[in-house]
C-alpha cells in the first residue's frame, strides 16, 4: 500500500533476541512456532492486532479467550493477529540492556508496529505486567501521551468490567464477549486508516466509543465528592454514550472456536484441548463475578460439542479434552455428551475432564464415563463455605449430605483422593463457619474409609481469600482484613489436626491473605488507583499473581503515598462496606444486571435467604435478558454427537500420501 | 466399571508387537526445546499421526516412547534418537512420513528403522558436535584448542539440580577439527546465520568428537574448558549442533545406530 503510515515496516526482532535466549530460564516460551500458530504476511493485512495475555507464557498460552480471538481475527483476509505474553524479569533486564523491544512470539514483531494491542485480563494482578509491555514497546504509559502512530490499547476479559484502575493506561475497554466486537473494532480502524486517518487519534477513539461494548475512559470525566466517593461520571463529548452495555454472543454453535487449538512446545498449566460447552451460569453464587457477568446461560448443542471435540483432538494430539464452563455438570445434556465421547474415543487413551463440577449435579456414572478411556484424576468439588449458614449467605446451596454420599460412592469405586475448595473472609463469616471445614473434611475421610475399607484415602482442602468483585451482590461488602483471614486459617489448621489419625490424611493448602487485599483494591478501585499501580510498577512491581514476585510492602507503601493525599486509602477501597446510594466506579458499565436486583440479593445474603436457578425455576428478574436482548439457550438440542468415528491418519497417509483425511463419520 | 483391586491391571492395554527407531533433528528456534518439551511434542504428534503406539498399563497410561541422550536445551541436533513401541506392525518409512508431518517445523524426522538386535543404548557411545563461535577468530580458537588438547585433564564445574558437578572435558574429548582458512557463514545444518554478525565479522568453527560419559559432557562444558585453559570467552553465545551419534570406530568415525544390527564394538 502506498500510504506512508501503512508501510510501517515491522521487521522481526528475533535476530536481536536470539543471542539473549541462552541466558534466560525456559527460552522456549519466547520462540513461538507452536502447532497451529499463525504468522500472516504483514503487508496483506489492513489492520494488525497484537493479542497479549499479561502473565507468563505457561499461564497465558492455554487461555481460551486469546485463542478464540486469535483465530477469529486471523480468519479475516484483511486482518492479522499475533500473540505475546509477559516476559520474566531475567529477559526484561536483557531486553533493556540490549535495546530489544517488546515482541510477539509469532512473527517476533515489535509491539509498537501494530494498530491495536488487545490485552486479556482474567485477573487484576496482571496490571503491572501491562505497564512492562508498554514500556518495553516504547509506547507511552499514559493514553493521553500517545500520538496517532501509537497502537490503540484495548483491555478485555472479566477484569475489564471495571477498567477504572487502568483507565490512564488503556485507550478502550471492550466489555463482555469478544468474538463479535473485535471484528467491529477492526472495521472501525480499517475505515479510519483507509480514509487517511481523519481527525487523528482522537477521532478514532470517538468512533470506537460509538461502537457497542466499547468504553473509552478518556472520553468520560469523573468528579469526586468531599467524602472521597465518586460524585459523577459523564461523557465529555456528544456522541459518547452515558452507559456502555456489555456484548453478548448468542448461538455458540455459530462460533466454534478455537477450531485448531494452539499446542504449546513448553509446559503450560493446562495440557489439554478445551471445548467450552456452555457460557454463563445462573446458579447465582453471590461471590462469583464470572457467573454474574456472563449471563444468560447459552449452551452449545450436542452436535456442536461433538464437532469441536473432534476438531480439537485431531488438530492438537492432546490426550485430554476439558469440557469447560462455569459448572460443566449443569449442561442439560451432559450425560449424553460424556457417554457419547467416551464411546467415540474407546481404546484411544483420550480422557475427558470436567474442570468445574457441582457436587449436586455430579454422579458416579459421569465420573466413570470421563475416566473410561484414560487417566483417572482425583475428584474436585467446591463447597466454598464450611457451614450450612455461610453457604446460604453465598447462595452455594450444596449440602454436606450430597458431598458425603458422592465421595463415598467414588471411594467405593476405587477413587482414592478428593479435593475440596473453600473461601475464607466471606461476608458475615465468623470463626465457626471456617472451623466447620475441618469437620467436613473429617467426615469425608471417615466416610471414605468406611466405603473403601482402606486407610490410604486422602482429602485436600484448598482455601482462598474472598475478594469482593464488581457487578456482584457482594460489590458493596467489606473485604476481610488479611489478619482476620490468616487468624481463621491458623485456627482451622489446628482443628484439622486435632485428631491426628484423621488429620494426617488431610492436606491443607492456602495462600496468605495479603495478595487478596491488593486484588481487592484493584478490583473495586477507581481511577485514583492508577497512580498506585504506576508507582508500584516503577518501584519494580511485576508478576503480582506470583507469590515469589509479589511484594505486599511495596503495595501498601505506594497506596499510602498516592491515596492518602487524596483523602482515601487502601482500607477505604477494600475493608469499607459501601452504602446503597454510593456511586460505584463501574456503575456506568452495564453488565445487564439491574442494580436494584443486585442490592436486593445483597440484602437476601445478609438475611441468609437463598435464590434458585432460573433455568429450573421462574425468572427472578436479574435484568440481563431484557437489557441485553438475549434469552436462556438450553437443551435438549435435538441433535446427536457427530461425527462418530475416529479416523487414523497414519493408515490414510499410507494410501493417500499424507493428505488430510477430512471429516470422519 | 468393575472395582479394581490392588495389583490388577486397571487398564489392560494391547501388547507391544514391534519397535521402530527414529533419528530426528531439532533445528532453528526449536533448539530451545528442553528434552521434556521434545517428548511432549512427540507424544502429541504420535496421536495426531494415528501411530498405533503402545501404552503403559495402570490408571495413568503413558505412550511407550524411549529416549536416549537428549541434546541439552539450546543445542541444535541432526542426530537425536527415539524408539517407539507399537501395538501393530507399521512400515517404518510411512511412520516417519506421517510423524514428520504431524510434528512442528523444526522437529524433523530424518530416518526410521525397525528395532532389531542390540539396544539403542548399546549402539551409541559418542557424539560429534559442531560449534560456531561468532566474534572469535579461527586462530584464537585453534590456540585455545591446542592448549586444551595439551592437557591430560581439564575439569569444569556445572551446577545441576543435584548440586555442583566436576566434569573432566578433556578426558571425554576424542578429537577436534578446525577447518583452515576463514570462518563459515552458514551453519552446518544450512540455517541462516545464528547471530547478526553483519556479514564481515569473524566466526570461528570447529567439530568435536565427544565420548559419552556420566555426567555427559555438554557443548557448554567444552566451551567452558576453552575458557579454563585459554580464557576464551565468546562475546555472544556460541551455537552448537550435534551432527551424529553412534559407536566410535577405530578411525574416530561413528557408526549409524540405525544401521544393520551387526553392531561393531570398539577394541
Amino acid at each position: 500500500m502506498g500510504l506512508p503510515w501503512v508501510s510501517v515496516t515491522a521487521p522481526s526482532v528475533f535476530a536481536e533476541l536470539e543471542p539473549l535466549l541462552p541466558k534466560v530460564a525456559k527460552p522456549v516460551q519466547y520462540v513461538g512456532g507452536e502447532l497451529n500458530a499463525q504468522s500472516k504476511d504483514w503487508d496483506s493485512a489492513a489492520v494488525r492486532w497484537a493479542l497479549m495475555y499479561p502473565d507468563a507464557y505457561e499461564v497465558g498460552l492455554p487461555n481460551q479467550g486469546v485463542m478464540i480471538l486469535y483465530e477469529v481475527l486471523n480468519e479475516r483476509a484483511d486482518a492479522l493477529a499475533e500473540r505475546c505474553y509477559a516476559v520474566w524479569p531475567d529477559l526484561e533486564a536483557l531486553m533493556r540492556e540490549h535495546g530489544v523491544p517488546a515482541f510477539t512470539v509469532d512473527g517476533h514483531r515489535p509491539l509498537g508496529a501494530f494498530d491495536l494491542i488487545g490485552v486479556s485480563f482474567s485477573t487484576e494482578l496482571g496490571y503491572t505486567n501491562l505497564l512492562t509491555a508498554l514500556d518495553l514497546a516504547g509506547i507511552p504509559l499514559h493514553a493521553t501521551d500517545r500520538d496517532v502512530d501509537a497502537p490503540v490499547v484495548v483491555a478485555g476479559g472479566h477484569a475489564a468490567f471495571n477498567p477504572e484502575p487502568i483507565a490512564d493506561f488503556i485507550d478502550v475497554a471492550a466489555i463482555g464477549d469478544g468474538e463479535e466486537v473485535v471484528g467491529e473494532i477492526t472495521d472501525v480502524v480499517k475505515e479510519w486508516k483507509a480514509q487517511g486517518r481523519p481527525g487523528g487519534r482522537h477521532e478514532l477513539l470517538r468512533r470506537l466509543a460509538a461502537t457497542d461494548g466499547c468504553y473509552v475512559p478518556s472520553l468520560y470525566a469523573v468528579s469526586y465528592a468531599d467524602d472521597g466517593a465518586i460524585a459523577d461520571v459523564s461523557p465529555v463529548e456528544d456522541g459518547v454514550p452515558g452507559t456502555v452495555t456489555k456484548r453478548t454472543t448468542t448461538d455458540l454453535d455459530s462460533w466454534p472456536y478455537p477450531k485448531a487449538p494452539l499446542v504449546p512446545l513448553a509446559e503450560t498449566v493446562h495440557e489439554r484441548a478445551s471445548v467450552e460447552i456452555f457460557r454463563g451460569c445462573t446458579r447465582g453464587c453471590r461471590f462469583c463475578q464470572a457467573g454474574m457477568i456472563t449471563r444468560p446461560v447459552r449452551e452449545r448443542s450436542l452436535q456442536g460439542i461433538g464437532e469441536m471435540v473432534d476438531s480439537a483432538v485431531r488438530a492438537s494430539g492432546f490426550d485430554e479434552v476439558g469440557l469447560l464452563s462455569l459448572s460443566s455438570a449443569d449442561h442439560s445434556e451432559i450425560a449424553e455428551v460424556t457417554k457419547g465421547l467416551a464411546d467415540r474415543y474407546e481404546g484411544t487413551n483420550t480422557s475427558l475432564s470436567l474442570p468445574s463440577t457441582r457436587v449436586d449435579a455430579f454422579n458416579i456414572d459421569l465420573a466413570n464415563e470421563i475416566s473410561r478411556n484414560g487417566r483417572r484424576s482425583g475428584l474436585t468439588f467446591a463447597p466454598e463455605g464450611g457451614s450450612e449458614r455461610i453457604r446460604r449467605v453465598i447462595n452455594k446451596m450444596v449440602s454436606e449430605e450430597d458431598l458425603i454420599r458422592t465421595v463415598s460412592e467414588a471411594f467405593a469405586q476405587g477413587w482414592r483422593q478428593v479435593k475440596l475448595y473453600f473461601m475464607c473472609g466471606l461476608p458475615t463469616e465468623e470463626d465457626e463457619d471456617v472451623l466447620e471445614i475441618a469437620g467436613m473434611a473429617h467426615r469425608v475421610i471417615k466416610a471414605g474409609r468406611a466405603a473403601s475399607g482402606r486407610n490410604d484415602i486422602r482429602c485436600t482442602i484448598s482455601i482462598g481469600g474472598f475478594v469482593p468483585k464488581p457487578h456482584t451482590p457482594f460489590q458493596w461488602a467489606a473485604q476481610a482484613h488479611p489478619d482476620v483471614v490468616d487468624d481463621r486459617l491458623r485456627k482451622l489448621r489446628a482443628a484439622v489436626n486435632s485428631d491426628r489419625k484423621i488429620g494426617r490424611n488431610i492436606g491443607m493448602r492456602y495462600h496468605d491473605g495479603q495478595p487478596s487485599l491488593i486484588e481487592g483494591l484493584l478490583a473495586r478501585g477507581d481511577r485514583r488507583v492508577g497512580r498506585v499501580i504506576e508507582r508500584v510498577w516503577r518501584e519494580g512491581g511485576r508478576f503480582d499473581g506470583w507469590s515469589e514476585h509479589f511484594s505486599y510492602e511495596r503495595w501498601i507503601t505506594a497506596a499510602a503515598a498516592e491515596l492518602e493525599p487524596l483523602g482515601v486509602s487502601l482500607d477505604w477501597f477494600t475493608t469499607r462496606e459501601r452504602g446503597r446510594d454510593e456511586v460505584l466506579p463501574w456503575d456506568h458499565l452495564d453488565s445487564g444486571l439491574e442494580r436494584e436486583w443486585l442490592w436486593d440479593d445483597w440484602q437476601d445474603a445478609l438475611d441468609g435467604r437463598e435464590q434458585d436457578d432460573c433455568r429450573w425455576t421462574p425468572c427472578f428478574d436479574c435484568g440481563v435478558c431484557p437489557s441485553t436482548g438475549t434469552d436462556i439457550e438450553v437443551g435438549p438440542s435435538g441433535t446427536t454427537l457427530l461425527p462418530l468415528t475416529v479416523v487414523n491418519p497414519l493408515r490414510a497417509a499410507a494410501s493417500d500420501r499424507g493428505e488430510d483425511t477430512g471429516t470422519g463419520g | 466399571m468393575a472395582r479394581v483391586r490392588p495389583g490388577e491391571a486397571a487398564n489392560p492395554a494391547p501388547p507391544t508387537v514391534m519397535r521402530v527407531r527414529l533419528r530426528f533433528a531439532k533445528r532453528g528456534r526449536l533448539r530451545f526445546l528442553s528434552h521434556r518439551d521434545v517428548a511432549r511434542s512427540f507424544e502429541r504428534a504420535v496421536r495426531r499421526a494415528g501411530v498405533p503406539v503402545a501404552h503403559s498399563h495402570g490408571f495413568s497410561p503413558h505412550p511407550r516412547l524411549s529416549w536416549i541422550g537428549a541434546a541439552p536445551t539450546g543445542a541444535a541436533s541432526e542426530a537425536e534418537f527415539v524408539e517407539i513401541g507399537l501395538t501393530s506392525p507399521v512400515d517404518p518409512a510411512a511412520l516417519a512420513t506421517a510423524l514428520d508431518a504431524a510434528l512442528p517445523e523444526g522437529l524433523d524426522v530424518l530416518a526410521a528403522a525397525v528395532a532389531e538386535g542390540a539396544a539403542l543404548s548399546d549402539r551409541i557411545d559418542a557424539s560429534i558436535w559442531s560449534f560456531e563461535l561468532p566474534g572469535v577468530g579461527q586462530a584464537e580458537l585453534r590456540a585455545a584448542l591446542d592448549a586444551l588438547l595439551a592437557q591430560e585433564s581439564v575439569v569444569v564445574e556445572r551446577i545441576t539440580p543435584s548440586g555442583r558437578k566436576q566434569i573432566d572435558v578433556r578426558a571425554a574429548l576424542v578429537r577436534v577439527d578446525t577447518p583452515d582458512g576463514t570462518a563459515a557463514k552458514r551453519s552446518p545444518s544450512g540455517e541462516s546465520p545464528a547471530i547478526p554478525t553483519g556479514g564481515d565479522e569473524v566466526c570461528a568453527i570447529m567439530t568435536a568428537v565427544v565420548r559419552q560419559s556420566t555426567p555427559a559432557v555438554r557443548p557448554d562444558d567444552v566451551l567452558g574448558a576453552l575458557d579454563v585453559v585459554a580464557g576464551l570467552k565468546p562475546p555472544v553465545p556460541a551455537k552448537a549442533t550435534r551432527m551424529a551419534q553412534g559407536l566410535l570406530d577405530h578411525g574416530g568415525a561413528l557408526t549409524d545406530p540405525l544401521g544393520s544390527d551387526r553392531v561393531t564394538t570398539r577394541a
